[in-house]
C-alpha cells in the first residue's frame, strides 16, 4: 500500500493537488448530466433510509428492549400531534360533508351523504390528512432533534460511550411513529365523522341518526382497516425520512434547518406517492 | 512490547479534501502521548478513527491487537467500553441532567452496580472536576467551562483503560486548566491509563505528556519525549513552537 502512494512529501503534495483521473471522468459526467446525478443521488439516500431503517428494526429485536425510550416517544409525539390531527379532521369532516351535501341535494338524494363521507374519509382523507399535517411536524421535528445532536456531537457521544446510537433513537421513533399514527388517523376519523354528520343536521336537515345508519351499512371493517394500514406505513416512512435526514446533516446549524425543510418536502411525497400504490393494493385485495 | 495502539499508514480523505497520507503512530500502555498541530490538520479525526466514529479509506488501526476498522459493531462496542473520549464540545446530552449524563455510560456499560453506587460514583467524578452537587442540573444551566469539565467526568466515570482527550482545556481559566491537567496526570498515577491528548494549549501539552507527536502535512512528522520535541530541529516542530513566543 505504502508502494502505492510515495511517502515523500514534495510528491505527495503534487499528487494532492492533481485530481484523480476517476474524479474528473465523473465530475465531468455530472456536469453533462445533471439529471444522471440527481437520479444516482435520490437512489443513494433512498438505500441509507432503507438500511438504517432495516437495522433500526433488527436492533430493536434485541435486548435491552428500550422500553422507557419508546414510551417517551410515542406519548411525545401522540401528545404533539393530538390538537392538529383532530383540529384538521373536523374541518375536513366539515367541508367534505358540505360539497357531498351539496352536489347530492342536484339529485334528490343529500341522505345518502354519510355513505359518501364515511368512505371518503376511512379510506382517503382520514390517513392521508393526518400524515400530511402530522407527518410534516414530527418528521420536522425528528429532523431538528437528531440533526443538533449530530452537530453539537451528541450522537457520536452516544456510541463512544458504548452505546448505539441506531438503536437508541432511530428504533423507538420508527416504531413511535408507526404506531402512533394509525391511532391519529382513527380519532381522526371519528372526529371527522362527528363534524361531518353535525354539519348535515344543521345546514340540510339530515337527522344524525339516518347519517350514522348510512354509515355502518356502508363501511366495512376493510375500508377502516385499509386506512389504518396506510397511516401505518405513512408513520413508518415519516419517521425513516426524519431520522435519516437527521443523522446525515451536515454544515452545522445551517445544515440543520436545510434537512428540516427536505424532511418536509420528501416525506409529504413519499406519503402522496406511496397513497397511490397502497389505494390500488388495497383495492386489490 | 508491542504498542496497545497502533496506527498504521493510514489514508483519510473527506471528499478531495485530503487529511492523512501514510500516516504511522504508536501509543504504548499507560502513556500520556500528546498530539499537537495546526487547526484543521485532522487531530480530533485521529482520535475518532480509534473508535470507529470515522473509518480510514486504508490502513489499520490496531488496539490491543485488533484492527479496529475491520472489527463488526458488536467488536466496536467492546472497543469503546475500554476506551473513553473527552469531546472538544463536550457533547452533553441536553434532554437529561448532569448527573444522568455522567450515569450514562455507567448504565449502559456496567450494568451490575447499584443505583446507590452509581449515584456514589456520579458524585465521586463531580467532586473530582471541582463541581460537586451539581447533578440536578441541565446541561443548558452551565457555563462553556463548566460543561466542558462535566464532559470530562462522564467520560473518566467508568474508570476507563485508554481516555482520548480532545482539546480538554480549550477555553477554560487558568485554575480550572490546572486541575484538568492534574486529572489527566492522575488517572495515569492511579488507574494506569492510558491518555491521548489533543490539545493547542502548549504549557498544558509540557505538564502532562510522556510523549508528543506533531501532526503536519498530513502525517506524524516528529514524536518524541517533551524535552526530545522541545530540542527537535524539524522545521514543522520549530515553527509550531516558535510561534508561541
Amino acid at each position: 500500500m505504502a508502494g502505492e502512494h510515495p511517502p515523500d512529501p514534495e510528491t505527495t503534495q503534487v499528487h494532492a493537488a492533481q485530481p484523480e483521473f476517476g474524479d474528473m471522468v465523473q465530475q465531468e459526467l455530472e456536469s453533462l448530466l445533471p439529471f444522471t446525478a440527481r437520479v444516482r443521488q435520490f437512489f443513494e439516500q433512498l438505500g441509507g433510509m432503507v438500511v438504517m431503517s432495516m437495522r433500526a428494526l433488527r436492533r430493536a429485536l434485541h435486548r435491552p428492549w428500550g422500553l422507557g425510550d419508546l414510551a417517551y416517544q410515542m406519548v411525545a409525539l401522540g401528545q404533539r400531534s393530538l390538537s392538529i390531527a383532530t383540529l384538521v379532521a373536523i374541518f375536513a369532516g366539515l367541508v367534505i360533508s358540505l360539497q357531498f351535501a351539496y352536489f347530492l341535494a342536484r339529485f334528490g338524494v343529500q341522505h345518502t351523504v354519510g355513505k359518501v363521507v364515511v368512505l371518503t374519509l376511512f379510506r382517503e382523507l382520514g390517513p392521508v390528512l393526518t400524515a400530511l399535517t402530522v407527518g410534516a411536524r414530527i418528521g420536522s421535528g425528528i429532523t431538528a432533534e437528531l440533526g443538533s445532536m449530530k452537530v453539537t456531537e451528541q450522537i457520536d457521544a452516544i456510541a463512544a460511550l458504548g452505546a448505539d446510537p441506531i438503536k437508541k433513537l432511530v428504533a423507538p421513533r420508527l416504531i413511535a411513529c408507526t404506531v402512533v399514527l394509525p391511532v391519529l388517523t382513527a380519532l381522526a376519523d371519528v372526529f371527522g365523522l362527528v363534524a361531518g354528520s353535525l354539519v348535515v343536521y344543521s345546514e340540510y336537515d339530515i337527522p344524525l341518526e339516518q347519517f350514522y345508519r348510512s354509515v355502518v351499512e356502508t363501511a366495512t371493517l376493510a375500508d377502516f382497516t385499509s386506512g389504518i394500514a396506510k397511516s401505518a406505513i405513512f408513520g413508518f416512512v415519516i419517521a425513516a425520512v426524519g431520522c435519516f435526514k437527521g443523522f446525515n446533516v451536515s454544515g452545522g446549524t445551517e445544515g440543520v434547518g436545510r434537512a428540516t425543510t427536505e424532511t418536509v418536502a420528501i416525506a409529504s411525497v413519499a406519503i402522496c406517492l406511496s397513497d397511490f400504490f397502497l389505494t390500488k393494493l388495497f383495492l386489490s385485495l | 512490547m508491542t504498542p496497545l495502539i497502533q496506527y498504521q499508514d493510514i489514508y483519510k480523505a473527506f471528499g478531495k479534501k485530503k487529511i492523512f497520507e501514510g500516516l504511522d503512530l504508536q501509543i504504548e500502555k499507560g502513556e500520556t502521548l500528546t498530539i499537537i498541530g495546526g487547526s484543521g490538520t485532522g487531530k480530533s479525526v485521529l482520535l475518532k478513527l480509534l473508535i470507529g466514529l470515522l473509518y480510514p479509506d486504508s490502513g489499520a488501526i490496531l488496539f490491543d491487537g485488533a484492527d479496529v476498522t475491520q472489527l463488526p459493531e458488536e467488536g466496536l462496542r467492546a472497543v469503546r467500553k475500554r476506551v473513553s473520549m473527552v469531546f472538544q464540545g463536550s457533547a452533553l446530552f441536553d434532554s437529561l441532567t448532569v448527573g444522568e449524563n455522567i450515569a450514562y455510560p455507567l448504565r449502559e456499560n456496567m450494568r451490575e452496580l447499584s443505583e446507590d453506587e452509581i449515584r456514589a460514583r456520579v458524585a465521586n467524578k463531580l467532586e473530582l472536576v471541582n463541581l460537586a452537587g451539581i447533578e440536578q442540573m441541565k446541561p443548558s444551566d452551565l457555563s462553556g467551562g463548566m460543561r466542558k469539565r462535566v464532559g470530562l467526568a462522564r467520560a473518566i466515570a467508568t474508570d476507563p483503560e485508554v481516555i482520548l482527550w480532545d482539546e480538554p482545556t480549550t477555553g477554560l481559566d487558568p485554575i480550572s486548566t490546572r486541575v484538568i491537567d492534574e486529572l489527566i496526570v492522575s488517572m495515569k498515577k492511579t488507574l494506569g491509563a492510558t491518555s491521548v491528548v489533543v490539545t493547542h494549549d502548549m504549557d498544558s501539552a509540557f505538564r502532562v505528556s510522556d510523549r508528543m507527536a506533531m501532526l503536519a502535512r498530513r502525517k506524524i512528522v516528529e514524536c518524541g519525549t517533551v524535552s526530545q520535541m522541545q530540542n527537535s530541529k524539524n522545521p514543522d516542530v520549530r515553527a509550531f513552537f516558535d510561534a508561541r513566543k
